[in-house]
């Protein structure tokens, strides 16, 4: 197993995917895919609704349909995937710390990283809903993947609290799969999600939505028995003599997504606290140099389309991150002590540092010299690249010397450089 | 007599309030679609309601117990419930390819049921 990467995405839902195509093609040769899941895909994998491709492909596709075109386009490219793998860190020199079944505990480095985990949903404890603990209260996506990909019905008669997308196209789903779906309640005065899914999940199936209304209850002790339906004003207060109990065995949450960051945190990549996703420049790169994020990581997306167009460009600019990462390792020289020198410090230089700012020289001369002397910096060839002139040269007191940013197109033939301390 | 029925457009997500003048099922003038798919909605809408399915099928052996499978076209509204318990019942064995038929001729409308991705086979 390789431990060195150009890129590594985390995650491979559309973000991810696109990210590792788009790095790929850019020149990036080695780039790794990590996902905690066992196969590729991301949460397209479980929304087997049509309404994706319309923007790129200008096609109505299914969303494992949409995941595999990049999927396969991923194999054929020749990307490296860590599947059923957690990352358990980040740091911002890019180390990436992750643990699965088959290799137990990994180390790995990355020139550059792409962010891709994705977001969550937002929970009962997030919306603190009052009531009993019982079983049979989820979020819409858990109950979406228990329907559409482990082949489990998480309950028969269901309200479901949100009227964001998937809240109601699990209403469809639930009553295709035969079960009944009581009611939807929204607390805002508007519906949250896309009208056509208004029409083609709800009026097309009899599925009542009621708008300013919310849960003021959970009932039930070790299952749901009802929840407590109640209209609010516009301050969310509870408005007496409208509530209704009904009667249901499981309460779904379609409540919002939040961005997940818990890894960005780790690695020292700041959140706008407005999108609960990285600060990102034009390339999707954070404040962290060669970490960049993409798709619902940074902010949360209506339309796969544009996750998938966010990750062409952060893959790109990872690529082009992680290759100048080598063209600097590539063009570092060594610094090497030459006549009646001990020592030179640094000891390597990077060519292209020289382009902004001077490099600073210490050394110590192996024995003194009591008359003026002239301290020279070498290529292979004897050219001098730079030099100074001091009274003397003592063993005790450290030289000092700086090659200035005149002295770069200089070096750039250099191999190596030799410093020496020779009278005048 | 002339009558103005309000339809939503499912075509794509923009979801365009169409204004639909028609006599019976023909339709006279259709007023705030986007573009054409709009139009052809609204007609078909007011004529022979379809939308597009998508549901999971059984499958044995697979690496999930479940295939995603969709309508490989609208399908005709009245008939969705039958089609969801008709499904129900269809098993397939693994491993499936993307694009493969589950069931042939729903429900005798000439339409197909098609899968949405692969399932590898795992033992």
């Amino acid at each position: 197993m390789k431990h060195n990467y150009d890129v590594i995405i985390i995650g491979s839902g559309p973000g991810g995917l696109a990210a590792a195509i788009a790095a790929k093609e850019n020149q990036a040769e080695d780039v790794l895919i990590i996902e905690r899941d066992i196969e590729l895909g991301g949460i397209l994998v479980q929304c087997i609704h049509n309404g994706f491709g319309l923007e790129i492909f200008d096609e109505d596709m299914p969303g494992p349909t949409y995941a595999q075109h990049f999927i396969e386009k991923a194999k054929g490219l020749g990307i490296d995937t860590l599947m059923d793998t957690m990352v358990l860190d980040i740091t911002p020199d890019r180390k990436v710390y992750a643990i699965n079944k088959r290799q137990g505990y990994v180390e790995l480095f990355a020139r550059s990283i792409v962010l891709a985990m994705g977001c969550r949903e937002r929970t009962r404890a997030q919306i603190m809903l009052p009531g009993s603990r019982p079983a049979g209260v989820y979020t819409a996506g858990t109950a979406q993947r228990f329907v559409n990909v482990e082949g489990r019905m998480p309950g028969e008669k269901f309200v479901i609290l949100g009227s964001g997308d998937i809240g109601m196209i699990m209403a469809r789903r639930l009553t295709i799969e035969g079960a009944r779906v009581e009611r939807v309640l929204e607390i805002m005065p508007y519906l949250t999600g896309l009208t056509r899914n208004y029409v083609q999940c709800l009026l097309d199936y009899g599925i009542t939505l009621q708008k300013q209304r919310t849960v003021n209850r959970i009932v039930g002790r070790d299952r749901v028995e009802a929840i407590e339906a109640v209209s609010v004003d516009e301050s969310w207060n509870p408005i007496p003599g409208t509530m209704e109990t009904i009667p249901c065995d499981s309460l779904l949450l379609s409540v919002g997504l939040i961005p997940e960051n818990e890894l960005s945190k780790k690695a020292g990549v700041l959140l706008d606290p407005v999108t609960n996703g990285p600060y990102v420049d034009d390339r999707f790169m954070t404040n962290v140099p060669g970490i960049f994020a993409a798709g619902n990581v940074v902010h949360v997306y209506d339309l796969v389309d544009w996750v998938t167009e966010a990750g062409t460009v952060a893959g790109k600019g990872a690529a082009a991150f992680a290759q100048a990462e080598k063209v600097k390792a590539d063009e570092q020289i060594p610094l090497e002590a030459g006549e009646n020198i001990r020592y030179v410090v640094p000891h390597k230089l990077t060519k292209a540092n020289l382009a902004e700012e001077l490099v600073r020289l210490q050394m110590r001369v192996i024995t003194p010299i009591e008359e003026r002397v002239l301290v020279t910096v070498e290529d292979q060839n004897g050219e001098v690249v730079a030099k100074k002139a001091e009274a003397y040269a003592r063993p005790g007191e450290i030289l000092s010397l700086a090659i200035k940013p005149k002295a770069f197109d200089a070096v750039q033939n250099a191999m190596k450089l030799t410093v020496n301390v020779r009278k005048r | 007599m002339v009558e103005t029925s309000e339809i939503i457009c499912v075509a794509c997500p923009k979801g365009c309030t169409l204004q639909v003048k028609h006599e019976d099922k023909d339709v006279v003038e259709i007023i705030g679609a986007g573009c054409r798919r709009g139009k052809d909605y609204a007609i078909c809408e007011l004529q022979d309601p379809r939308r597009m399915v998508a549901s999971t099928v059984k499958v044995k052996g697979g690496l999930h117990p479940l295939v995603p499978v969709y309508t490989r076209e609208g399908f005709p509204k009245p008939l969705i419930p039958q089609l969801a318990r008709k499904l129900r019942e269809v098993e397939v064995p693994a491993p499936v390819k993307i694009n493969q038929v589950v069931l042939k001729d729903a429900l005798g409308t000439g339409i197909d049921i098609i899968t949405s991705r692969d399932m590898p086979r795992v033992n």
